[in-house]
């Protein structure tokens, strides 16, 4: 049989390549990948860490669930849900070191619980009272970035500073850094993803790409984004990708933590492709009934992310009913948290408009404040003669 | 030392990289090249290939990266190969590096340099001869600043570079490697955002900066023989604007015109017409004029002289506010 070449190097795009990497099935049993291994110390401090997942993935799903009856109750202006991505956000950003930097989208919200960025922080921007407030230097927590891609540019770049500061490849675990940039399965064809991968490779730069292919970039499936797996790309870049189950959070801790460590070795960038479902909408003003089968979401509810942790925790003696119950206490007093906090942000005054365009003012802008606040004083006068 | 705009450009980079390790170069040629123009001449060489980079062929990803080294506490200069090819970093610029001081209230600041160099008249192809000055003095976040000559190019460019906020850096191509001046490395140079008078003069004010500021100077040599004395102010920093001088000078010739390589239309040149008509309306003596490129694309380069202002339009447009 004789294959001409196009249809031969169609079958090597078609091939298996490495197998979606899972450490715990849907139904919340170990199991072995022969690509990677967990090691997560003796099997009580493993039973600790494992814990510890499924409380922050609890808790990610609350900030989830309030925020979203938060935009319900009109207290935010719109809210971009997670639901069903717990996994994948927990395991990367527990795979994080201090001294690792993120660069997020805009629904990195447990990642953003990882980096110790107070959920109440998040909400900010979707409520309209600022663009985020948290300092990205505190947390090593960029701001959410809204232009789709855009972001992974500026991993890059801060990769490549941490090369030049002697970062990378010293063996000093406290020194030695990287860089994760997140975006998703609709940004991987957006022209600075892409380019993105072009300078983490041309300059062996210390970043992880992290690609939360959550199957839909709003209504489009992602067979409109991609006839090959996403992972398999990165190998065009000349660089490793690789699958994992997103909704493992086992899996995506493994995964991420060797990509990470890779790249603080210097060993360069590698693409984790994060394959997970969006179970919520786009945002809360997306109406998923219109463009895909409820039959699919109901398919991928069964591989929920939390409950697998849960059966396993239970099945294993690992953990007793105080404990569930105490995570769902301190679920329940961060969801209050954010009902009132929410509620009590201030809005920005109105000067305030003027303040950080430029970190050292124009008088262009001096005037133009100092124009507006007699305007707005004015009003004032008028109110204090009626 | 007698210099070129591109040696004074070169030395100024020199001396920005001496004084501050963390300052970076990155576009595209700029390392063994030196540049297409070669404004960064032998800078790799002397500061290695970590600080004189030379990037991957994508300008979004040049500015893109940047945002990063600048996060990282890095002070990168972009280089912009040509006018024509900033606009694949047109979102970088406009979308990030404008705003993400705004953005984080002043918690992340982008101390960068986009060099671009503009303008036309060097007999290019398509692309090659843009000024796309006015849509990023529109962007707030920005500052713009174009030099005109080789003093200017060599204390501007370091100060740009030591301006915590970004700086779009216009560079006349055509000046490049023409006219030489001499540099005196102990003045002290001007604020870098100022307009300044250079030729002074009584009876119509012309505004421009960048390429034309030498056609106004022709004009206004040329004018004098004919007994008219015309003031022409090089304008330097284009956002924020620097009124104050423009608006003295005004006020005494009652006549300005500002002269641009650009569309007329939305221009620079608009934004000062209207400036100049708000603050001394009562001092005019005439419409503020408008000149510069026509409102169609950049042309054919064996056109490119007919599309450019050049001392004939100053001129007429002088006999047009004298005679109103």
């Amino acid at each position: 049989m004789t294959t001409d070449v196009f249809s031969a190097s169609q079958a090597a795009w078609n091939g298996e390549g490495p197998e979606l990497v899972q450490l715990l099935t849907p139904e919340g049993e170990r199991v072995d990948h022969p690509g990677i291994s967990l090691d997560l110390g003796s099997p009580e401090e493993e039973a600790e860490v494992i814990r510890g997942f499924y409380r922050d993935m609890v808790l990610t799903r609350r900030i989830d669930t309030e925020a979203t009856a938060l935009q319900r109750h009109g207290e935010l202006g719109i809210w971009a849900q997670l639901l069903g991505q717990e996994a994948a956000q927990i395991g990367s950003g527990r795979a994080l070191r201090p001294q690792d930097f993120v660069f997020p989208t805009y629904r990195e919200h447990g990642v953003a619980y990882c980096r110790g960025v107070d959920p109440l922080d998040l909400l900010g921007l979707f409520r309209g009272v600022d663009q985020g407030r948290w300092d990205p230097a505190e947390h090593n927590f960029g701001l959410y970035t809204i232009v789709i891609g855009a972001q992974t540019l500026h991993g890059v770049g801060y990769a490549m500073g941490i090369q030049r500061d002697g970062a990378v490849g010293t063996g000093d675990p406290e020194r030695d850094a990287g860089v994760i940039a997140y975006f998703g399965d609709g940004a991987s064809s957006q022209g600075d993803v892409n380019e993105s991968f072009i300078f983490a490779a041309s300059y062996n730069a210390p970043v992880v790409f992290f690609c939360q292919n959550n199957q839909w970039a709003i209504s489009e499936p992602i067979e409109r984004q991609s006839r090959i797996p996403l992972y398999q790309r990165a190998l065009g870049f000349g660089f490793p990708g690789v699958r994992v189950d997103g909704n493992d959070v086992l899996a995506t801790y493994a995964v991420t933590r060797a990509a990470l460590q890779r790249a603080r070795d210097g060993q360069g960038p590698t693409l984790v492709e994060a394959y997970t479902y969006r179970m919520g909408a786009h945002t809360t003003t997306d109406d998923p009934t219109r463009y895909r089968l409820s039959s699919d979401l109901e398919h991928w509810k069964l591989k929920d992310p939390i409950e697998r942790v849960r059966v396993y925790l239970k099945r294993n003696g690992l953990a007793d009913a105080d404990f569930f119950g105490d995570v769902e206490a301190e679920a329940g007093r961060l969801g209050e948290h954010l009902r009132t906090g929410c509620k009590e942000l201030p809005d920005p005054s109105p000067l305030s408009i003027f303040d950080h365009v430029y970190a050292e003012q124009t008088d262009e802008l001096a005037v133009q404040k100092e124009g507006f606040a007699a305007y707005l004083e004015s009003f004032d006068a008028e109110g204090a003669t009626r | 030392m007698k210099i070129t705009l591109a040696k004074g450009l070169n030395a100024g980079l020199r001396k920005a990289m001496e004084d501050d390790p963390k300052v970076l170069i990155m576009g595209e040629d700029v390392g063994k090249l030196g540049g297409v123009f070669r404004i960064t001449d032998g800078l790799q060489k002397d500061f290695g290939e970590d600080r004189v980079i030379d990037s991957p062929l994508a300008e979004s990803g040049i500015l893109g990266t940047a945002v990063g080294m600048a996060m990282r506490g890095y002070r990168p200069v972009c280089e912009i190969q040509f006018d024509g090819f900033v606009y694949p970093a047109y979102d970088q610029i406009v979308s990030q590096v404008a705003k993400l001081h705004f953005r984080s209230q002043g918690k992340v600041r982008m101390p960068m340099v986009i060099r671009i160099p503009f303008g036309g008249g060097i007999g290019a192809v398509e692309h090659h001869s843009e000024s796309p000055e006015a849509q990023f003095a529109h962007t707030p976040g920005l500052k713009v600043v174009a030099c005109s000559n080789p003093v200017d190019g060599y204390w501007m460019i370091q100060q740009a570079i030591a301006s915590d906020d970004p700086v779009v850096f216009l560079e006349p191509k055509r000046q490049y490697h023409a006219d030489k001046a001499e540099l005196d490395e102990s003045a002290t140079p001007a604020p870098l955002f100022s307009s300044r008078v250079v030729r002074s003069g009584t009876d119509v004010t012309l505004l421009a900066y960048g390429p034309t500021v030498k056609t106004c100077l022709a004009a206004a040599e040329a004018a004098a023989r004919e007994g008219r004395s015309l003031e022409v102010i090089d304008l330097r920093t284009l956002s924020p604007l620097d009124m104050g001088p423009v608006l003295e000078s005004v006020r005494r010739t009652g006549r300005a015109i500002t002269v641009h390589e650009a569309h007329v239309n939305l221009g620079m040149g608009a934004e000062v017409a209207a400036r100049i008509t708000e603050q001394c309306f009562y001092a005019l003596e005439s419409p503020v004029l408008r000149v510069g490129g026509f409102d169609t694309p950049y042309p054919p380069s064996r056109i490119e002289e007919d599309y450019l202002p050049d001392l004939d339009r100053v001129l007429d447009a002088v006999d047009r506010a004298m005679e109103f």
